[in-house]
Protein backbone atom coordinates (compact mmCIF):
# COMPACT_ATOMS: atom_id res chain seq x y z
CA UNK A 1 0.00 0.00 0.00
CA UNK A 2 1.22 3.44 -0.94
CA UNK A 3 0.40 6.17 1.60
CA UNK A 4 0.98 9.93 1.59
CA UNK A 5 0.70 12.30 4.52
CA UNK A 6 0.94 16.06 3.98
CA UNK A 7 2.18 18.25 6.81
CA UNK A 8 2.85 21.92 7.42
CA UNK A 9 5.26 23.63 9.77
CA UNK A 10 3.62 26.42 11.78
CA UNK A 11 4.69 28.74 14.59
CA UNK A 12 3.82 27.86 18.15
CA UNK A 13 0.44 29.54 18.62
CA UNK A 14 1.46 30.82 22.07
CA UNK A 15 4.01 33.07 20.35
CA UNK A 16 3.90 36.85 20.46
CA UNK A 17 3.18 37.62 16.82
CA UNK A 18 4.42 40.68 14.98
CA UNK A 19 3.54 41.78 11.47
CA UNK A 20 6.35 41.64 8.90
CA UNK A 21 7.89 44.62 7.10
CA UNK A 22 5.58 44.54 4.07
CA UNK A 23 2.52 44.16 6.30
CA UNK A 24 1.07 41.04 4.66
CA UNK A 25 2.19 38.20 6.96
CA UNK A 26 3.61 37.60 10.40
CA UNK A 27 7.30 38.20 11.06
CA UNK A 28 9.06 34.82 11.19
CA UNK A 29 11.97 36.03 13.30
CA UNK A 30 12.14 34.71 16.89
CA UNK A 31 9.31 32.18 16.48
CA UNK A 32 9.42 28.59 17.68
CA UNK A 33 8.27 26.20 14.92
CA UNK A 34 6.45 22.91 15.19
CA UNK A 35 4.28 20.51 13.23
CA UNK A 36 0.75 21.81 12.61
CA UNK A 37 -1.25 20.13 15.37
CA UNK A 38 -3.87 18.63 13.03
CA UNK A 39 -1.08 17.09 10.96
CA UNK A 40 0.30 15.22 13.98
CA UNK A 41 -2.95 13.27 14.01
CA UNK A 42 -2.65 12.71 10.26
CA UNK A 43 0.89 11.36 10.61
CA UNK A 44 -0.13 9.12 13.51
CA UNK A 45 -3.08 7.68 11.56
CA UNK A 46 -0.93 7.09 8.50
CA UNK A 47 1.69 5.28 10.61
CA UNK A 48 -1.00 3.17 12.29
CA UNK A 49 -2.36 2.20 8.88
CA UNK A 50 1.13 1.28 7.70
CA UNK A 51 1.59 -0.88 10.80
CA UNK A 52 -1.78 -2.52 10.21
CA UNK A 53 -1.27 -3.46 6.56
CA UNK A 54 2.41 -4.32 6.81
CA UNK A 55 3.68 -4.16 3.24
CA UNK A 56 3.46 -0.45 2.58
CA UNK A 57 5.38 2.73 1.89
CA UNK A 58 4.60 5.98 3.68
CA UNK A 59 5.78 9.33 2.28
CA UNK A 60 5.58 12.57 4.25
CA UNK A 61 5.34 15.71 2.14
CA UNK A 62 6.04 19.24 3.31
CA UNK A 63 6.31 22.54 1.44
CA UNK A 64 8.63 25.24 2.73
CA UNK A 65 12.18 26.49 3.23
CA UNK A 66 14.98 24.37 4.66
CA UNK A 67 13.58 25.21 8.08
CA UNK A 68 10.73 22.67 7.59
CA UNK A 69 13.17 19.75 7.45
CA UNK A 70 13.21 19.71 11.24
CA UNK A 71 9.46 19.09 11.30
CA UNK A 72 9.75 16.47 8.55
CA UNK A 73 12.33 14.64 10.67
CA UNK A 74 9.77 14.40 13.46
CA UNK A 75 7.32 12.75 11.05
CA UNK A 76 10.06 10.36 9.90
CA UNK A 77 10.86 9.57 13.55
CA UNK A 78 7.15 8.88 14.16
CA UNK A 79 7.31 6.22 11.44
CA UNK A 80 7.10 7.70 7.94
CA UNK A 81 9.44 5.92 5.50
CA UNK A 82 10.58 8.79 3.32
CA UNK A 83 10.24 12.53 2.97
CA UNK A 84 9.36 14.68 -0.03
CA UNK A 85 10.50 18.20 0.69
CA UNK A 86 9.06 20.72 -1.76
CA UNK A 87 11.54 23.58 -1.49
CA UNK A 88 9.77 26.92 -1.41
CA UNK A 89 10.98 29.97 0.48
CA UNK A 90 7.70 31.76 -0.29
CA UNK A 91 5.26 29.06 0.80
CA UNK A 92 3.53 31.36 3.29
CA UNK A 93 2.52 33.74 0.50
CA UNK A 94 0.81 31.00 -1.53
CA UNK A 95 -2.94 30.61 -1.33
CA UNK A 96 -4.68 27.29 -0.59
CA UNK A 97 -5.35 26.73 -4.31
CA UNK A 98 -1.64 27.00 -5.17
CA UNK A 99 -0.59 24.77 -2.26
CA UNK A 100 -3.17 22.13 -3.22
CA UNK A 101 -2.06 22.29 -6.88
CA UNK A 102 1.56 21.68 -5.87
CA UNK A 103 0.57 18.62 -3.82
CA UNK A 104 -1.79 17.26 -6.48
CA UNK A 105 0.88 17.64 -9.18
CA UNK A 106 3.35 15.79 -6.99
CA UNK A 107 0.86 13.02 -6.16
CA UNK A 108 -0.88 12.48 -9.50
CA UNK A 109 1.37 9.79 -11.00
CA UNK A 110 2.33 8.10 -7.77
CA UNK A 111 -0.78 5.94 -7.18
CA UNK A 112 -1.28 6.68 -3.52
CA UNK A 113 -3.98 4.46 -2.02
CA UNK A 114 -4.59 6.81 0.87
CA UNK A 115 -3.71 10.45 1.48
CA UNK A 116 -3.89 11.99 4.95
CA UNK A 117 -3.86 15.72 5.70
CA UNK A 118 -4.79 17.85 8.69
CA UNK A 119 -8.27 19.40 8.46
CA UNK A 120 -6.71 22.88 8.55
CA UNK A 121 -3.53 24.70 9.46
CA UNK A 122 -3.24 26.57 12.73
CA UNK A 123 -1.89 29.75 11.14
CA UNK A 124 -4.04 30.25 8.00
CA UNK A 125 -6.93 28.06 9.10
CA UNK A 126 -8.54 27.94 5.64
CA UNK A 127 -9.53 24.25 5.84
CA UNK A 128 -9.30 23.93 2.06
CA UNK A 129 -6.11 22.19 0.96
CA UNK A 130 -7.03 18.57 1.74
CA UNK A 131 -10.38 18.64 -0.01
CA UNK A 132 -8.92 20.60 -2.95
CA UNK A 133 -6.23 17.95 -3.42
CA UNK A 134 -8.89 15.21 -3.40
CA UNK A 135 -10.96 17.05 -6.00
CA UNK A 136 -7.94 17.79 -8.19
CA UNK A 137 -7.03 14.09 -8.15
CA UNK A 138 -10.65 12.98 -8.60
CA UNK A 139 -10.61 11.03 -5.33
CA UNK A 140 -13.28 10.73 -2.66
CA UNK A 141 -12.30 13.25 0.02
CA UNK A 142 -13.72 13.17 3.53
CA UNK A 143 -13.07 16.05 5.90
CA UNK A 144 -12.83 16.39 9.68
CA UNK A 145 -12.50 12.75 10.70
CA UNK A 146 -12.31 11.69 14.34
CA UNK A 147 -12.28 7.91 13.74
CA UNK A 148 -10.70 5.83 10.98
CA UNK A 149 -10.66 2.14 10.15
CA UNK A 150 -9.35 0.33 7.09
CA UNK A 151 -10.36 -3.11 5.94
CA UNK A 152 -9.64 -4.73 2.55
CA UNK A 153 -9.63 -1.58 0.44
CA UNK A 154 -12.55 0.04 2.29
CA UNK A 155 -12.37 2.84 4.81
CA UNK A 156 -14.97 3.68 7.45
CA UNK A 157 -14.62 7.05 9.12
CA UNK A 158 -16.54 9.28 11.47
CA UNK A 159 -16.84 12.94 10.57
CA UNK A 160 -17.20 15.27 13.49
CA UNK A 161 -20.17 17.63 13.26
CA UNK A 162 -21.30 20.51 15.46
CA UNK A 163 -22.51 19.45 18.91
CA UNK A 164 -20.24 16.38 18.92
CA UNK A 165 -22.50 14.30 16.65
CA UNK A 166 -20.61 12.11 14.20
CA UNK A 167 -21.52 11.14 10.65
CA UNK A 168 -20.47 7.63 9.67
CA UNK A 169 -19.05 7.55 6.14
CA UNK A 170 -17.69 4.67 4.07
CA UNK A 171 -15.59 4.88 0.95
CA UNK A 172 -13.44 2.75 -1.27
CA UNK A 173 -9.79 3.57 -1.92
CA UNK A 174 -7.92 5.46 -3.20
CA UNK A 175 -9.26 8.23 -1.01
CA UNK A 176 -8.17 11.27 0.98
CA UNK A 177 -9.14 12.13 4.55
CA UNK A 178 -8.55 15.33 6.55
CA UNK A 179 -7.85 14.75 10.23
CA UNK A 180 -9.45 16.53 13.17
CA UNK A 181 -7.94 16.88 16.65
CA UNK A 182 -8.60 13.89 18.87
CA UNK A 183 -8.54 11.33 16.03
CA UNK A 184 -5.91 9.30 17.88
CA UNK A 185 -3.04 9.84 20.31
CA UNK A 186 0.01 10.99 18.35
CA UNK A 187 3.11 9.14 19.52
CA UNK A 188 6.28 10.75 20.79
CA UNK A 189 9.27 9.69 18.69
CA UNK A 190 11.63 7.47 20.67
CA UNK A 191 15.36 8.13 20.70
CA UNK A 192 16.21 5.04 18.56
CA UNK A 193 13.57 6.14 16.04
CA UNK A 194 14.94 9.68 16.00
CA UNK A 195 18.36 8.20 15.19
CA UNK A 196 16.89 5.94 12.48
CA UNK A 197 15.01 8.90 10.97
CA UNK A 198 18.32 10.60 10.20
CA UNK A 199 19.12 7.86 7.72
CA UNK A 200 15.77 7.96 5.93
CA UNK A 201 15.50 9.39 2.44
CA UNK A 202 14.59 13.07 2.25
CA UNK A 203 14.03 13.88 -1.40
CA UNK A 204 14.02 17.55 -2.40
CA UNK A 205 11.96 18.96 -5.25
CA UNK A 206 12.00 22.60 -6.37
CA UNK A 207 8.53 24.11 -6.14
CA UNK A 208 8.84 25.51 -9.68
CA UNK A 209 8.68 21.94 -11.01
CA UNK A 210 5.24 21.43 -9.48
CA UNK A 211 3.57 24.84 -9.52
CA UNK A 212 1.66 25.65 -12.68
CA UNK A 213 -1.21 27.84 -11.46
CA UNK A 214 -1.62 31.37 -10.11
CA UNK A 215 -3.01 32.52 -6.79
CA UNK A 216 -6.74 33.26 -6.71
CA UNK A 217 -6.63 35.49 -3.66
CA UNK A 218 -4.21 37.86 -2.01
CA UNK A 219 -3.65 39.01 1.55
CA UNK A 220 -3.63 42.78 1.29
CA UNK A 221 -2.84 43.45 4.91
CA UNK A 222 -2.14 41.56 8.10
CA UNK A 223 -2.53 43.30 11.44
CA UNK A 224 -3.16 42.81 15.12
CA UNK A 225 -6.84 43.00 16.06
CA UNK A 226 -7.87 46.14 17.88
CA UNK A 227 -8.29 45.62 21.58
CA UNK A 228 -11.95 46.02 22.34
CA UNK A 229 -11.04 47.15 25.84
CA UNK A 230 -14.12 46.38 27.94
CA UNK A 231 -12.78 43.90 30.44
CA UNK A 232 -10.92 44.75 33.61
CA UNK A 233 -7.35 43.45 33.77
CA UNK A 234 -6.07 42.46 37.22
CA UNK A 235 -2.39 41.95 37.89
CA UNK A 236 -0.47 41.49 41.11
CA UNK A 237 0.13 39.14 43.97
CA UNK A 238 -2.11 35.99 44.05
CA UNK A 239 -3.73 36.48 47.47
CA UNK A 240 -4.54 40.12 46.73
CA UNK A 241 -5.89 39.19 43.32
CA UNK A 242 -8.15 36.60 44.96
CA UNK A 243 -9.55 39.24 47.34
CA UNK A 244 -10.13 41.64 44.47
CA UNK A 245 -11.88 39.01 42.39
CA UNK A 246 -14.13 37.88 45.26
CA UNK A 247 -15.19 41.50 45.79
CA UNK A 248 -16.00 41.87 42.09
CA UNK A 249 -18.00 38.63 42.06
CA UNK A 250 -19.99 39.82 45.09
CA UNK A 251 -20.73 43.16 43.41
CA UNK A 252 -21.43 41.99 39.87
CA UNK A 253 -22.88 38.48 40.19
CA UNK A 254 -25.28 36.63 42.46
CA UNK A 255 -23.27 33.43 42.70
CA UNK A 256 -21.65 34.25 46.05
CA UNK A 257 -24.88 35.44 47.64
CA UNK B 1 -24.22 42.09 -6.24
CA UNK B 2 -25.91 38.71 -6.31
CA UNK B 3 -25.31 36.03 -3.68
CA UNK B 4 -26.26 32.38 -3.39
CA UNK B 5 -26.73 31.26 0.22
CA UNK B 6 -26.13 27.60 1.06
CA UNK B 7 -28.42 26.67 3.96
CA UNK B 8 -28.14 23.49 6.01
CA UNK B 9 -30.43 20.71 7.14
CA UNK B 10 -29.46 17.92 9.51
CA UNK B 11 -31.24 15.03 11.13
CA UNK B 12 -34.74 16.41 10.61
CA UNK B 13 -33.88 20.02 11.47
CA UNK B 14 -33.01 23.23 9.65
CA UNK B 15 -29.77 24.60 11.05
CA UNK B 16 -29.45 28.23 12.20
CA UNK B 17 -26.68 28.94 9.67
CA UNK B 18 -29.26 30.03 7.08
CA UNK B 19 -30.27 33.10 9.09
CA UNK B 20 -26.62 34.15 9.44
CA UNK B 21 -26.18 33.88 5.67
CA UNK B 22 -29.27 36.06 5.16
CA UNK B 23 -27.85 38.62 7.61
CA UNK B 24 -24.61 38.68 5.60
CA UNK B 25 -26.48 39.32 2.32
CA UNK B 26 -28.49 42.07 4.03
CA UNK B 27 -25.32 43.71 5.37
CA UNK B 28 -23.93 43.71 1.81
CA UNK B 29 -27.20 45.03 0.41
CA UNK B 30 -27.00 42.11 -2.02
CA UNK B 31 -29.70 40.19 -3.86
CA UNK B 32 -29.87 36.57 -2.82
CA UNK B 33 -31.20 33.14 -3.60
CA UNK B 34 -30.96 30.14 -1.29
CA UNK B 35 -29.87 26.52 -1.85
CA UNK B 36 -30.88 23.69 0.44
CA UNK B 37 -30.75 19.93 0.41
CA UNK B 38 -33.66 19.51 2.79
CA UNK B 39 -37.32 18.73 2.98
CA UNK B 40 -40.39 20.40 1.47
CA UNK B 41 -42.17 19.73 4.77
CA UNK B 42 -39.68 21.93 6.64
CA UNK B 43 -39.07 25.07 4.62
CA UNK B 44 -37.01 27.96 5.97
CA UNK B 45 -38.69 31.32 6.42
CA UNK B 46 -37.03 33.20 3.60
CA UNK B 47 -38.10 35.95 1.27
CA UNK B 48 -36.74 34.78 -2.09
CA UNK B 49 -36.11 31.83 -4.38
CA UNK B 50 -35.21 28.58 -2.63
CA UNK B 51 -33.60 25.88 -4.75
CA UNK B 52 -34.58 22.74 -2.92
CA UNK B 53 -33.28 19.19 -3.40
CA UNK B 54 -34.91 16.33 -1.52
CA UNK B 55 -32.70 15.09 1.29
CA UNK B 56 -34.38 11.67 1.20
CA UNK B 57 -33.18 11.23 -2.35
CA UNK B 58 -29.71 12.77 -2.03
CA UNK B 59 -28.71 12.09 1.63
CA UNK B 60 -27.47 14.59 4.18
CA UNK B 61 -23.78 14.03 3.46
CA UNK B 62 -23.00 13.24 -0.14
CA UNK B 63 -20.44 15.72 -1.43
CA UNK B 64 -20.27 14.72 -5.10
CA UNK B 65 -24.06 14.88 -5.43
CA UNK B 66 -24.55 18.07 -3.40
CA UNK B 67 -21.76 19.63 -5.45
CA UNK B 68 -23.50 18.88 -8.73
CA UNK B 69 -26.88 20.12 -7.47
CA UNK B 70 -25.23 23.36 -6.37
CA UNK B 71 -23.21 23.77 -9.58
CA UNK B 72 -26.41 23.54 -11.60
CA UNK B 73 -27.94 26.35 -9.54
CA UNK B 74 -24.77 28.46 -9.82
CA UNK B 75 -24.85 28.05 -13.61
CA UNK B 76 -28.43 29.29 -13.65
CA UNK B 77 -28.18 32.11 -11.09
CA UNK B 78 -24.64 33.32 -11.91
CA UNK B 79 -24.04 34.68 -8.37
CA UNK B 80 -20.91 36.72 -7.70
CA UNK B 81 -20.66 35.19 -4.24
CA UNK B 82 -21.53 31.70 -3.05
CA UNK B 83 -21.87 31.86 0.71
CA UNK B 84 -21.60 28.98 3.20
CA UNK B 85 -21.38 28.82 6.96
CA UNK B 86 -17.90 27.80 8.15
CA UNK B 87 -19.36 24.55 9.46
CA UNK B 88 -18.66 20.86 8.99
CA UNK B 89 -21.00 21.03 5.96
CA UNK B 90 -19.66 24.33 4.60
CA UNK B 91 -15.93 23.73 4.87
CA UNK B 92 -16.40 20.32 3.25
CA UNK B 93 -18.45 21.45 0.26
CA UNK B 94 -17.07 24.96 -0.38
CA UNK B 95 -13.62 23.95 -1.74
CA UNK B 96 -15.24 21.50 -4.16
CA UNK B 97 -17.45 24.27 -5.54
CA UNK B 98 -14.61 26.83 -5.67
CA UNK B 99 -12.42 24.46 -7.68
CA UNK B 100 -15.23 23.52 -10.08
CA UNK B 101 -16.04 27.15 -10.96
CA UNK B 102 -12.40 28.40 -10.89
CA UNK B 103 -13.16 30.71 -7.98
CA UNK B 104 -11.18 31.83 -4.96
CA UNK B 105 -12.44 30.55 -1.64
CA UNK B 106 -12.02 32.78 1.36
CA UNK B 107 -12.59 30.89 4.59
CA UNK B 108 -14.11 31.87 7.91
CA UNK B 109 -14.91 35.49 7.11
CA UNK B 110 -15.60 37.65 10.17
CA UNK B 111 -16.44 40.93 8.45
CA UNK B 112 -16.69 42.63 5.07
CA UNK B 113 -15.85 46.31 4.55
CA UNK B 114 -16.09 47.87 1.07
CA UNK B 115 -15.62 44.50 -0.60
CA UNK B 116 -12.58 43.55 1.47
CA UNK B 117 -13.06 40.35 3.41
CA UNK B 118 -11.60 40.10 6.88
CA UNK B 119 -10.44 36.80 8.35
CA UNK B 120 -8.59 35.72 11.49
CA UNK B 121 -5.22 33.97 11.63
CA UNK B 122 -3.12 32.21 14.26
CA UNK B 123 -5.90 31.51 16.73
CA UNK B 124 -7.41 35.01 16.29
CA UNK B 125 -4.16 36.67 17.36
CA UNK B 126 -3.87 38.23 13.90
CA UNK B 127 -6.27 39.45 11.23
CA UNK B 128 -5.96 39.51 7.46
CA UNK B 129 -7.71 41.60 4.82
CA UNK B 130 -8.16 39.37 1.79
CA UNK B 131 -9.11 40.20 -1.78
CA UNK B 132 -10.43 37.67 -4.27
CA UNK B 133 -8.89 37.77 -7.75
CA UNK B 134 -11.63 35.77 -9.44
CA UNK B 135 -14.98 36.86 -10.91
CA UNK B 136 -16.94 34.61 -8.62
CA UNK B 137 -15.92 34.07 -5.00
CA UNK B 138 -16.82 31.31 -2.58
CA UNK B 139 -16.83 32.31 1.05
CA UNK B 140 -17.54 30.64 4.38
CA UNK B 141 -18.72 32.76 7.32
CA UNK B 142 -17.45 32.34 10.84
CA UNK B 143 -20.25 31.07 13.09
CA UNK B 144 -21.84 33.97 14.95
CA UNK B 145 -20.05 36.72 12.97
CA UNK B 146 -23.18 37.89 11.10
CA UNK B 147 -26.71 38.29 12.36
CA UNK B 148 -28.64 36.12 12.66
CA UNK B 149 -31.38 37.82 10.65
CA UNK B 150 -34.93 37.56 11.92
CA UNK B 151 -36.45 34.80 9.76
CA UNK B 152 -39.29 36.14 7.63
CA UNK B 153 -41.23 35.36 4.45
CA UNK B 154 -42.22 32.32 2.45
CA UNK B 155 -39.75 31.09 -0.14
CA UNK B 156 -40.52 30.61 -3.79
CA UNK B 157 -39.51 26.94 -4.05
CA UNK B 158 -37.80 25.58 -7.15
CA UNK B 159 -37.26 21.82 -6.92
CA UNK B 160 -33.93 20.60 -8.30
CA UNK B 161 -32.59 17.18 -9.25
CA UNK B 162 -29.47 15.48 -10.53
CA UNK B 163 -28.62 11.98 -11.70
CA UNK B 164 -24.97 12.02 -10.68
CA UNK B 165 -23.87 9.08 -8.53
CA UNK B 166 -22.33 9.18 -5.09
CA UNK B 167 -18.60 8.75 -4.44
CA UNK B 168 -19.05 7.52 -0.90
CA UNK B 169 -21.70 6.11 1.40
CA UNK B 170 -23.22 8.05 4.29
CA UNK B 171 -24.58 5.56 6.81
CA UNK B 172 -26.15 7.67 9.53
CA UNK B 173 -25.18 9.43 12.72
CA UNK B 174 -23.62 8.47 15.98
CA UNK B 175 -24.84 10.56 18.91
CA UNK B 176 -22.41 12.67 20.93
CA UNK B 177 -20.90 10.81 23.88
CA UNK B 178 -23.52 10.97 26.60
CA UNK B 179 -22.43 11.85 30.11
CA UNK B 180 -23.79 12.56 33.55
CA UNK B 181 -23.34 16.33 33.49
CA UNK B 182 -25.67 18.73 31.74
CA UNK B 183 -23.52 21.85 31.78
CA UNK B 184 -26.31 23.92 30.27
CA UNK B 185 -28.10 23.77 33.64
CA UNK B 186 -25.10 24.81 35.75
CA UNK B 187 -25.11 28.34 37.25
CA UNK B 188 -21.35 28.38 37.55
CA UNK B 189 -18.84 26.66 35.27
CA UNK B 190 -15.10 26.64 35.87
CA UNK B 191 -13.31 25.35 32.79
CA UNK B 192 -9.83 23.97 32.37
CA UNK B 193 -7.82 24.70 29.24
CA UNK B 194 -4.48 23.56 27.93
CA UNK B 195 -2.83 26.26 30.04
CA UNK B 196 -3.34 24.17 33.18
CA UNK B 197 -0.26 22.32 31.94
CA UNK B 198 -0.88 18.75 33.02
CA UNK B 199 -3.69 16.38 34.04
CA UNK B 200 -2.55 16.52 37.67
CA UNK B 201 -3.86 20.08 37.79
CA UNK B 202 -7.45 19.17 36.88
CA UNK B 203 -8.44 18.49 40.55
CA UNK B 204 -7.26 22.02 41.43
CA UNK B 205 -9.71 23.45 38.86
CA UNK B 206 -12.45 21.07 40.00
CA UNK B 207 -11.91 22.24 43.59
CA UNK B 208 -12.49 25.86 42.53
CA UNK B 209 -15.65 24.79 40.68
CA UNK B 210 -16.88 23.09 43.84
CA UNK B 211 -16.04 26.11 46.02
CA UNK B 212 -18.16 28.25 43.69
CA UNK B 213 -20.99 25.71 43.72
CA UNK B 214 -20.47 24.94 40.06
CA UNK B 215 -19.38 22.31 37.59
CA UNK B 216 -16.08 21.56 35.96
CA UNK B 217 -15.91 22.31 32.25
CA UNK B 218 -13.10 21.85 29.76
CA UNK B 219 -11.79 23.09 26.45
CA UNK B 220 -11.28 20.82 23.50
CA UNK B 221 -7.52 20.17 23.91
CA UNK B 222 -8.10 19.04 27.49
CA UNK B 223 -10.79 16.59 26.35
CA UNK B 224 -8.73 15.37 23.40
CA UNK B 225 -5.86 14.67 25.79
CA UNK B 226 -8.35 12.73 27.96
CA UNK B 227 -7.74 14.93 31.00
CA UNK B 228 -11.54 15.42 31.18
CA UNK B 229 -14.57 13.58 29.80
CA UNK B 230 -16.21 14.71 26.56
CA UNK B 231 -19.47 15.63 28.31
CA UNK B 232 -17.56 18.42 30.08
CA UNK B 233 -16.43 20.00 26.79
CA UNK B 234 -17.63 23.54 26.12
CA UNK B 235 -17.62 24.81 22.56
CA UNK B 236 -18.76 24.17 19.01
CA UNK B 237 -18.33 20.41 19.21
CA UNK B 238 -19.26 20.19 22.88
CA UNK B 239 -21.95 21.99 24.84
CA UNK B 240 -23.14 25.57 24.48
CA UNK B 241 -23.56 27.17 27.88
CA UNK B 242 -24.66 30.48 29.39
CA UNK B 243 -24.16 30.26 33.16
CA UNK B 244 -24.28 33.19 35.58
CA UNK B 245 -20.52 32.87 36.00
CA UNK B 246 -17.99 31.30 33.66
CA UNK B 247 -14.37 31.03 34.79
CA UNK B 248 -11.90 30.13 32.04
CA UNK B 249 -8.64 28.78 33.46
CA UNK B 250 -5.72 28.61 31.04
CA UNK B 251 -7.98 28.88 28.02
CA UNK B 252 -6.57 31.02 25.21
CA UNK B 253 -9.97 31.57 23.58
CA UNK B 254 -10.15 29.75 20.25
CA UNK B 255 -13.29 30.78 18.37
CA UNK B 256 -14.73 27.26 18.76
CA UNK B 257 -14.54 27.63 22.53
CA UNK B 258 -15.85 31.20 22.60
CA UNK B 259 -18.85 30.14 20.50
CA UNK B 260 -19.84 27.79 23.31
CA UNK B 261 -19.61 30.21 26.26
CA UNK B 262 -19.66 33.84 25.16
CA UNK B 263 -23.30 34.28 26.20
CA UNK B 264 -22.38 33.61 29.84
CA UNK B 265 -23.59 36.44 32.10
CA UNK B 266 -20.20 37.12 33.68
CA UNK B 267 -16.86 35.85 32.40
CA UNK B 268 -13.62 35.64 34.35
CA UNK B 269 -10.46 34.54 32.55
CA UNK B 270 -7.33 33.46 34.36
CA UNK B 271 -4.33 33.40 32.07
CA UNK B 272 -0.62 34.20 32.07
CA UNK B 273 -0.93 35.68 28.57
CA UNK B 274 -2.35 39.19 28.75
CA UNK B 275 -2.93 39.12 24.97
CA UNK B 276 -4.89 35.85 24.86
CA UNK B 277 -8.08 36.27 22.76
CA UNK B 278 -10.20 35.19 25.77
CA UNK B 279 -9.41 38.66 27.18
CA UNK B 280 -11.56 40.18 24.41
CA UNK B 281 -14.76 38.78 25.86
CA UNK B 282 -13.86 38.46 29.54
CA UNK B 283 -15.38 40.88 32.06
CA UNK B 284 -12.33 40.33 34.22
CA UNK B 285 -8.94 39.03 33.08
CA UNK B 286 -6.72 37.90 35.94
CA UNK B 287 -3.13 37.79 34.74
CA UNK B 288 -1.65 35.16 37.02
CA UNK B 289 -0.06 31.75 37.34
CA UNK B 290 -2.95 29.32 37.80
CA UNK B 291 -1.03 27.10 40.18
CA UNK B 292 -0.68 29.99 42.63
CA UNK B 293 -3.84 31.93 42.04
CA UNK B 294 -6.47 29.16 41.84
CA UNK B 295 -5.61 27.51 45.21
CA UNK B 296 -5.45 30.98 46.85
CA UNK B 297 -8.89 31.85 45.50
CA UNK B 298 -10.37 28.46 46.41
CA UNK B 299 -9.06 28.71 49.96
CA UNK B 300 -10.54 32.16 50.48
CA UNK B 301 -13.91 31.04 49.09
CA UNK B 302 -14.01 27.91 51.24
CA UNK B 303 -13.03 29.82 54.40
CA UNK B 304 -15.28 32.78 53.73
Amino acid sequence: MNILVCIKQVPDMESKFKVNADGTWYDTVDLAWRMNEYDEYAVEQAVQLKEQVGDSDLTVLCIGSDRVKETMKKALAMGCDRGAHIIDDNAAQKDPFEIASIIATYAKDKSFDLIFTGMQSQDRGSAQVGILVAEMLGLPGISTIVAFTYDSGQITVRRELEGGIKAIVKSGTPALVTCQLGLNTPRYPTLPNIMKAKKKELLSVAVAELLNVEARQATERMYLPEKKGGGLVLEGEPAELADQLIKILKDKTTVLA
Amino acid sequence: MKTLLVAEYRDGKLLGTGNELVAFAQQLGAESAMFLVGSSSLLPQYDGTLYLADVKKYAEFNPAVHKQLLLDVIAKEQPEMIVFGHTSYGWDLAPRIALAINAAQISEVIDIVDGTLMVGSCNAKLRRDVKSRTEQTVITLQAGAFGPAEPTGTPNVVTINTDITAQMEFSGYEAADAGGVDLSKAEVIVSAGRGIGKPDNVPMIAALAKALGGELGASRPVVDAEWAEHHRQVGTTGQTVSPKLYVACGISGAIQHLAGMKKSEFIVAINTDKDAPIGEIADVLVVADLKQFVPALTEKLVNA
